[in-house]
């Protein structure tokens, strides 16, 4: 997931989507973020790279929207919607995914354990 | 006395007095004269401000202030009695001297002495090497490279020394202080001291007899430098109570080094308090009488080992009995001392100073202090007493001295606080009374020659009757020092979030 800027990046996502939950007057996805280039990189427990500032998934509501939909703690968000994720800040990010006209949102994410995954069945 | 002195336009004429500075000699004599007159024609007024010279000025004074009884102030010298003084005629003839000569004159004579000393200081080996030379040049044997090599030690050495002495005495000081600085006055009469020693012993040896040694004769020069600049770092402990200080000093020989260091002792070290050794001397006893060793084979050896072996196995408790004893004991010198300063706070109270005026009206119940101390001693005496007992000190302090402190704290307006913090904490062996350090005979014990110079590593003792101070000496390290520049604008901050939001 480290990648060097302006040079292009390659990572193994899985896409998800989520289906809001309208909770009185809020639509909510039930995870919380963190990250963006606007936020200090090192504080990241998620990141391999301390200098990644992209945004992450820093909790996960259980039960709620996103767990059901099999997002995990510590994914990093790569795309929303078809929106970049890697090169925000931290509220261009929270806007993104809290669209109120959106009902759904679907993500591009990427964990270390995916790459493993492509590797182990590259290998058989 | 019925005559009165009143100094109208004093402050007026102090501004006056540093221009009528060369006046000054003559305007002692002006003051004697007018006060001779004041013993003998007792219905005249003075009305003179001070540190005015002479009475001819008197009238072209009189136009500039306006003074109305000018005409009355004017004296005739009789010249009766030469010399009566009174006593208030001498403390304002000392007032009038300092504010009209004291000031400038004073500092410059500090000056012109501490420029005098330095140069004689800076100037001597340099004399002792030159004058051999002048005197007695064909005997002189010539200096070999050994010698030579001297030379450029001396010349670095009266360098530090050159701006030593312009450090402690050329500096102008901030300001003209009351008294003479004791401690710069003591270390030029000391460096005066050690420069006419080293003179005599050069006048009377290398002079009189002129030693065409010159080697010999640039080493001493050399040796007169050495001993100003510390070179070692002493640390004292006390073997009965582990008290320690760290003290500099210089290239010195032992016993010079025991000197200096027993003068530090009696003004740094806590008094010695045999009392406050007992605790420990009895659970030390009580360990040895514990334990019964039947020697069974004959050994010496394998009894010292069978005691320490079941000393180790016992399993006793004494590390509780001490930190319950502790506890308990701290506890009781904090109660007893709250009670102690509770009474002493209380008793400082029932006592004021009197003012002047109110001397006048009420004359009746007034004390000097050192009646005042024992009006209030019987207040504040038991919890006094019974805080000593408490904290061991009893045999330090007699009731009498106690009243003499109290007297003294009352006499300089001290608060209850000052009176108490000698009883409080124990100080320095000087505090006590002069039986306790008067009669102090210090012994040296050491390996080494006591004539020979303090070494790194060197340890020496110096015994007394009740306790020894084991001194160990330290080379100080060599110090390398490095500059670093840091620009005031380099200094720039930014702000480290990480926030989560939840969506």
């Amino acid at each position: 997931m480290s990648y060097i800027p302006g040079q292009p990046m390659t990572a193994v996502a899985q896409r998800i989507e989520i289906q809001k939950l309208r909770q009185g007057d809020h639509l909510i996805l039930g995870f919380s973020i963190g990250g963006g280039i606007d936020q200090d990189p090192g504080q990241n427990p998620f990141s391999e790279d301390k200098t990644d500032k992209g945004i992450y998934v820093t909790r996960i509501t259980p039960g709620g929207p996103a767990d059901v939909a099999g997002l995990v703690m510590g994914d990093k968000i790569l795309q929303v919607n078809g929106w970049d994720m890697t090169m925000v800040t931290h509220d261009q990010a929270r806007k993104r995914l809290t669209k109120k006209k959106e009902d759904v949102v679907r993500l591009l994410v990427t964990r270390k354990s995916l790459e493993k995954a492509v590797k182990q069945s590259m290998s058989h | 006395m019925d005559t009165e002195s009143t100094y109208s336009g004093y402050s007026y004429y102090s501004g006056r007095s540093r221009g009528s500075h060369r006046h000054g000699e003559r305007s002692r004599d002006r003051h004697k004269s007018r006060s001779k007159d004041s013993r003998s024609e007792k219905s005249v007024t003075i009305n003179t401000p001070p540190a005015e010279p002479l009475l001819g000025d008197s009238s072209i004074r009189g136009e500039q202030v306006q003074d109305d009884n000018w005409g009355e102030t004017t004296t005739a010298i009789t010249g009766t009695s030469e010399h009566s003084l009174s006593q208030e005629d001498i403390v304002r003839i000392t007032k009038d001297l300092e504010d009209s000569v004291g000031l400038d004159c004073r500092r410059y004579f500090t000056l012109t002495l501490a420029i005098i000393l330095g140069l004689l200081v800076f100037l001597t080996p340099v004399a002792f090497l030159v004058l051999p030379h002048l005197l007695w040049p064909e005997k002189l044997q010539s200096c070999g490279t050994a010698c030579e090599g001297l030379f450029i030690s001396v010349a670095f050495k009266l360098l530090i020394l050159l701006l030593a002495v312009w450090a402690l005495f050329f500096r102008a000081p901030r300001a003209g202080l009351p008294r003479v600085f004791v401690f710069r006055t003591l270390l030029a009469v000391l460096v005066l001291l050690f420069v006419v020693s080293y003179w005599l012993f050069y006048g009377v040896r290398i002079l009189d007899s002129q030693d065409p040694n010159y080697q010999g004769i640039v080493q001493y020069a050399v040796s007169l430098l050495r001993q100003l600049q510390p070179a070692f770092s002493v640390c004292v402990t006390r073997s009965t109570d582990g008290e320690k200080r760290h003290y500099n000093l210089g290239q010195i020989s032992v016993q010079r080094a025991a000197l200096a260091i027993i003068e530090h002792y009696y003004c740094d070290f806590p008094v010695h308090n045999p009392a406050l050794l007992s605790a420990s001397k009895s659970r030390a006893a009580k360990h040895l009488a514990g334990l019964k060793v039947y020697n069974v084979d004959g050994l010496a050896h394998s009894q010292s080992r069978a005691m320490i072996a079941a000393a180790a196995r016992r399993r006793d408790s004494s590390h509780n009995e001490l930190y319950y004893e502790e506890a308990e004991h701290e506890r009781r010198v904090r109660k007893r001392r709250a009670r102690l300063v509770v009474a002493v706070e209380e008793a400082f109270t029932h006592i004021k100073r009197m003012q002047e005026e109110e001397q006048k009206k009420a004359p009746g119940d007034v004390m000097d202090p050192r009646e005042a101390a024992q009006a209030i001693f019987p207040s504040m005496a038991r919890a006094l007493q019974k805080y000593l007992r408490t904290t061991k000190q009893q045999h330090c302090h007699s009731m009498e001295s106690i009243q003499q402190h109290l007297a003294f704290c009352i006499t300089n307006n001290m608060t209850p606080k000052a009176f108490l913090e000698s009883y409080l904490t124990a100080g320095p062996t000087l505090q006590y009374s002069r039986d306790h350090w008067l009669s102090r005979q210090w012994t040296l014990i050491s390996e080494a020659s006591v004539t020979s110079s303090l070494k790194d590593g060197m340890v020496f003792l110096l015994k007394c009757v009740d306790f020894s101070l084991v001194v160990t000496s330290r080379k100080i390290p060599y110090i390398q020092l490095s500059e670093e520049y840091i620009d005031p604008k380099s200094h720039k901050f930014v702000l480290r979030l990480q926030s989560e939001t939840s969506v």
